[in-house]
C-alpha cells in the first residue's frame, strides 16, 4: 500500500491518460444519453462552448510512444511530424470511434490539412476546421471569430445537440473558469513548493482533463492540490527550468520524468497549453453575449504561442517576463521534430534569452521517442552547468 | 544571369515574350536598386494573396522573397545560404525557402540580377494558405527592425467563400492594410487608380487562362508545370496590374496559339519537343536547385504536363476568378481566399480531378517537396483518392524546393522512368 496521499488520484489520472480506445468518453455518452462527444486537436478550442450546448470536449494529443503505427506512416511522408500518423492510426484502427465529430483548429499546415485528410478518411463523422483570428480587434477579427463559433455550435445543433443559449453559454464559462483557478492553484504549488509536486504529476493531473468535463476536471485537481499538503516534502537539489516548446505533440511521458531525473524541477511548461490559453478568468459578464466574452479572452488574454500573430511587439519578451517571474535558472526547448511552430520561434526566443542572460539549452523529440539516454544527459550537463556556473 | 537565362539553355531559342519578360524582371530589379535614391518605398511581401495592385497604387516597390529563394535555387546559390542559416540556429527541419532568404540576408542581401536589395519599409504578411509565412516575417522583422502588417486570410476548408470570410478581409484591409501602406507611402490611396490597375491585371488573367486551357490540344503547345513557372511569373510577382503585364501575356498567347496552329508540342531546354507521348497532371512545387535536369527527365521521354496546381498558388484564373474593378477590395479579398494553397484538401483533389478529366491525361504526378507541409500533408492520401476516382494511375516524387541535398537525381530518375515505362505499357494493354 503506498503511504503517498496523492497517489490514488494520480493513479486515476494516468489510467485517463492512457485510456487511449476512450472509455471514459463512452461512459459519459451512457450517462449522458443523446450527448455528442467532439474531439479537438491541439492547442486551443474554447471548450465551454461544446459543454453549453450539451457536448463532451476531447482534446486529442495523437496516440503517444506505446502505439504502434501500422496504418498511419503510410499517409505521410518521413518529413512530417508524428502527431498526424499517430491520430490517423487511432481513427483508423476504432481507437475513436466514440467520437461524434473532430475540430482541428488553426495551429499550423499540418494540423489544418489533417482535417482535411479526416473528411476523406471519415466522411461520415462531423469534421470541422476552427479559424482562430490572428486579427485582435474586437470589431474585426473579433466579430469573425464569434461567427466561427457560432457557426459550429449551429452545426452541432443539427446533428443533435442542444441549442446555444446565453445562460448555457456563462453557467459552462463560470465552470471553465473555476478549473482555471484549480489549475492555478496546482500551479503555485509547483512553483512554490516543487518538493511537493513533480512536473511529470502536475502534467498528468492536467492532461487527465483532455476528456473531463470542467467541473469534474476541477474536482480532481482540488483533491490532488489537498493531498499535496499531506505529502512529505522530497529532498532535492534541483535546478528550476521552464520548458517551452511542446505544446502539441507530447513528449513521452518518460522523457518528463528523465528531465527530473537528470535535475530538472519543471516549473512551467507548455505541454498542456490549451487548457491556459487564456491568462486568467474568462469572465462572462450578466449584460453581454457570453460569446463576446469568450472571443475578448482569447483576442486580449490569449497567451502568446508560436501560432499567434505577435505584430510589432518583440518576440521572447514574453518568455524573458515569464523566466524572471518564475525565476527559474534556465529554459529548456522541447520540440517535436518537424513542428514548424515550434522550431521556426526557437531561435528568435534563444536570441530574445541570450540577451537577457538567460540560460538555455534545446532538442528534439518525438511522441514515440524511445531512447531517451541522449536527453537525460544533456539536461543532466544543463542542470550541472546551471548549478555550478549560473550560464551555459 | 536572370531565372530565365539560366533555365532555358542556348538551344532553344527565345520567343519575345520570354525576351520581353527577362526585360520586365532587369528593370523591377533596377528600380529595387535605386529605390532609395528614387525616393521609393519597397514593400515586401508574399505571393500568394499579394496585393500587387495596391501596392502599385500607392507607388511603391514589392519584393517576393520566395521569388528571390527560388532564383537562389536555380542559381545554385541555395546550398550556401542554408548552410549559413542552420550556422545561426535554424533547424534542419523547416522550410528551406525560409533558410535561403536568411542566408541571402546574411551574405548581402544580393538580388538575382546581381545588384543589393534595398531592405523593407514595411513587411506585408499576406497570410494565404500556408503558416510559415508568419513565422518568416516574424523572423525578417526581427532582421530588419521595420514595420509588420498583417492579413489574415481565413482558410477554405469547403472550398466556398462565405460572406464572413470576405467581410473579415475587406475589414482587415480597410481597417489596418491599406492604413498601414499609406502611412508609408506618405499618401492615400487612390481608388480610381486601384481599380485601373485591376482592369489591367483582368485582361493579363484571361489571356493567362487561355494560355493554360491551350494544353486541351493534342499536342500540347505548352509544358504547364516547367513551362507554366515563367508563365507565371509576372502575374504572381511584381507586375500584375501593370501595362507590361498586358502585354506580356497578350504576346505570352499569341505565340501559343501560333502553335496550336502549327501543331507544335512544348518548347524544352533542349529544344522544341518531338512527339507527346504522355500527358501528365503534376500537384506540388518543381524542385528548384536541379530545375533542368528534372525537367529533362519528362521532356526527353515525350512526356508533358497539360495541368499543374503549383502554377495555381498565385491565384485560381481558370476557375473564373477575375480581378474587378468594380469591387475592387472584394475582389481583392476573393483572390487572397482563392488562391490554391487555401483550398481545402477535398477541394483541391476535386480541382486535380477536373484537370485529370477536362485535360486528357495519362496520369498524375506528385511531387512533394520537404519544405512545404501546406502542399505536402495529406498528398498520398490525395493521390490514392484520385486513382480511385479517375481510374488514371499515380506516381509519386520527394524532393525539396531550393535545398540540393533532398534531390537526389538518380533516384527520382529511376521513379520517373519506372513510372512513365508503366504508362507505356498501360497504353500498349489498351491498343
Amino acid at each position: 500500500m503506498s503511504t503517498d496521499p496523492a497517489a490514488g488520484i494520480l493513479a486515476r489520472a494516468r489510467a485517463l491518460v492512457e485510456d487511449r480506445s476512450l472509455r471514459a468518453v463512452s461512459e459519459w455518452k451512457t450517462a449522458n444519453a443523446g450527448g455528442l462527444a467532439i474531439g479537438h486537436m491541439p492547442i486551443y478550442f474554447p471548450r465551454p462552448l461544446l459543454e453549453a450546448i450539451g457536448c463532451l470536449p476531447v482534446a486529442i494529443f495523437g496516440g503517444g510512444d506505446d502505439l504502434e503505427i501500422i496504418r498511419g506512416d503510410s499517409f505521410f511522408q518521413s518529413y512530417i511530424c508524428h502527431i498526424p500518423r499517430s491520430t490517423v492510426e487511432l481513427g483508423l484502427t476504432g481507437h475513436l470511434d466514440a467520437l461524434d465529430g473532430m475540430l482541428f483548429p488553426s495551429i499550423c499546415d499540418v494540423i489544418r490539412n489533417l482535417g482535411g485528410m479526416w473528411r476523406m478518411l471519415f466522411p461520415k463523422k462531423y469534421v470541422s476546421y476552427v479559424d482562430l483570428p490572428q486579427n485582435f480587434d474586437a470589431e474585426c477579427g473579433g466579430r469573425f471569430y464569434e461567427g466561427e463559433l457560432r457557426r459550429i455550435a449551429r452545426e452541432l445543433e443539427a446533428l443533435g445537440a442542444r441549442p446555444l443559449r446565453d445562460d448555457a453559454l456563462r453557467a459552462a464559462i463560470a465552470r471553465e473558469d473555476r478549473r482555471r483557478g484549480a489549475i492555478y492553484e496546482l500551479d503555485a504549488v509547483r512553483r512554490t513548493d516543487p518538493s511537493r509536486l513533480r512536473a511529470s504529476e502536475a502534467y498528468l493531473a492536467l492532461r487527465a482533463g483532455a476528456a473531463l468535463t470542467a467541473e469534474e476536471h476541477e474536482r480532481l485537481l482540488r483533491d490532488l492540490t489537498l493531498a499535496l499538503k499531506a505529502r512529505s516534502p522530497r529532498v532535492v537539489d534541483n535546478v528550476r527550468v521552464l520548458v517551452v516548446g511542446a505544446f502539441c505533440e507530447q513528449p513521452p511521458f518518460e522523457l518528463i520524468v528523465a528531465l527530473e531525473k537528470a535535475g530538472c524541477d519543471i516549473i512551467d511548461d507548455d505541454f498542456q497549453l490549451g487548457l491556459r490559453m487564456i491568462d486568467g478568468r474568462i469572465d462572462a459578464r450578466d449584460d453581454e453575449d457570453p460569446i463576446v466574452a469568450l472571443s475578448r479572452a482569447f483576442l486580449v488574454r490569449g497567451q502568446e504561442t508560436a501560432s499567434r500573430y505577435i505584430g510589432n511587439l518583440v518576440k521572447g519578451a514574453s518568455l524573458v517576463a515569464r523566466a524572471r517571474a518564475l525565476e527559474v535558472d534556465g529554459v529548456i526547448f522541447a520540440a517535436a521534430s518537424f513542428c514548424d511552430p515550434a522550431l521556426l520561434d526557437q531561435p528568435m526566443l534563444e536570441a530574445a534569452l541570450d540577451r537577457a542572460s538567460i540560460p538555455h539549452t534545446s532538442f528534439k523529440y518525438a511522441e514515440n521517442t524511445g531512447n531517451l539516454g541522449v536527453i537525460r544527459e544533456q539536461a543532466g550537463a544543463f542542470s550541472d552547468s546551471v548549478k555550478l556556473w549560473g550560464t551555459t | 544571369m536572370t531565372t530565365t537565362q539560366v533555365a532555358l539553355e542556348a538551344k532553344a531559342p527565345k520567343d519575345e515574350s520570354q525576351l520581353r519578360q527577362k526585360q520586365m524582371i532587369s528593370d523591377h530589379f533596377d528600380r529595387l536598386s535605386r529605390a532609395r535614391e528614387d525616393g521609393k518605398k519597397v514593400v515586401y511581401t508574399f505571393v500568394p494573396g499579394n496585393l500587387a495592385e495596391l501596392i502599385g497604387a500607392l507607388d511603391m516597390l514589392p519584393v517576393l522573397p520566395e521569388i528571390n529563394a527560388l532564383q537562389s535555387g536555380m542559381r545554385k546559390r541555395s546550398a550556401g545560404y542554408i548552410a549559413e542559416a542552420e550556422k545561426a540556429g535554424h533547424s534542419e527541419d523547416v522550410c528551406t525557402y525560409v533558410k535561403c532568404d536568411l542566408g541571402m540576408l546574411k551574405s548581402g542581401n544580393i538580388g538575382p540580377t546581381g545588384t543589393k536589395l534595398p531592405p523593407p519599409d514595411l513587411l506585408l504578411l499576406s497570410y494565404t494558405g500556408c503558416f510559415t509565412f508568419m513565422k518568416w516575417f516574424e523572423i525578417l522583422k526581427e532582421e530588419y527592425g521595420c514595420p509588420v502588417v498583417m492579413l489574415h486570410v481565413p482558410y477554405q476548408p469547403d472550398g466556398i467563400i462565405t460572406d464572413e470570410m470576405r467581410s473579415y478581409v475587406v475589414d482587415q484591409l480597410q481597417r489596418e492594410v491599406i492604413p498601414a501602406l499609406e502611412r508609408v507611402a506618405g499618401k492615400k490611396l487612390d481608388m480610381d487608380e486601384l481599380a485601373r490597375r485591376l482592369g489591367l491585371s483582368s485582361k493579363a488573367e484571361d489571356d493567362l487562362v487561355a494560355v493554360w486551357e491551350s494544353a486541351r490540344n493534342k499536342p500540347s503547345p505548352i509544358d504547364a508545370y516547367f513551362g507554366g513557372v515563367y508563365y507565371v511569373g509576372p502575374i504572381f510577382s511584381s507586375f500584375r496590374g501593370t501595362e507590361d503585364a498586358v502585354l506580356y501575356y497578350s504576346e505570352l498567347r499569341a505565340e501559343v496559339e501560333a502553335r496550336i496552329r502549327g501543331k507544335l508540342g512544348p518548347m524544352t531546354p533542349h529544344g522544341p519537343m518531338p512527339r507527346e507521348r504522355y500527358r501528365l497532371v503534376v500537384e506540388g512545387p518543381p524542385n528548384w536547385t536541379s530545375f533542368n535536369d528534372f525537367w529533362q527527365m519528362f521532356s526527353r521521354e515525350g512526356a508533358v504536363f497539360v495541368a499543374s496546381t503549383y502554377t495555381r498558388v498565385g491565384g485560381l484564373y481558370d476557375r473564373g476568378f477575375r480581378h474587378d474593378p468594380k469591387r475592387p477590395l472584394e475582389s481583392l479579398a476573393e483572390y487572397c481566399l482563392g488562391c490554391y494553397t487555401n483550398l481545402g484538401l477535398p477541394t483541391r483533389v476535386d480541382l486535380l480531378e477536373r484537370y485529370v478529366r477536362e485535360y486528357e491525361a495519362d496520369g498524375i504526378l506528385v511531387n512533394s517537396v520537404k519544405s512545404c507541409n501546406s502542399f505536402s500533408v495529406g498528398q498520398l492520401l490525395m493521390l490514392r483518392q484520385l486513382e480511385e476516382r479517375t481510374g488514371v494511375p499515380g506516381g509519386f516524387i520527394e524532393s525539396d524546393l531550393v535545398d540540393p541535398r533532398y534531390f537526389g537525381k538518380a533516384n527520382i530518375e529511376n521513379r520517373v522512368q519506372s513510372y512513365l515505362q508503366m504508362l507505356e505499357a498501360r497504353k500498349q494493354g489498351r491498343s
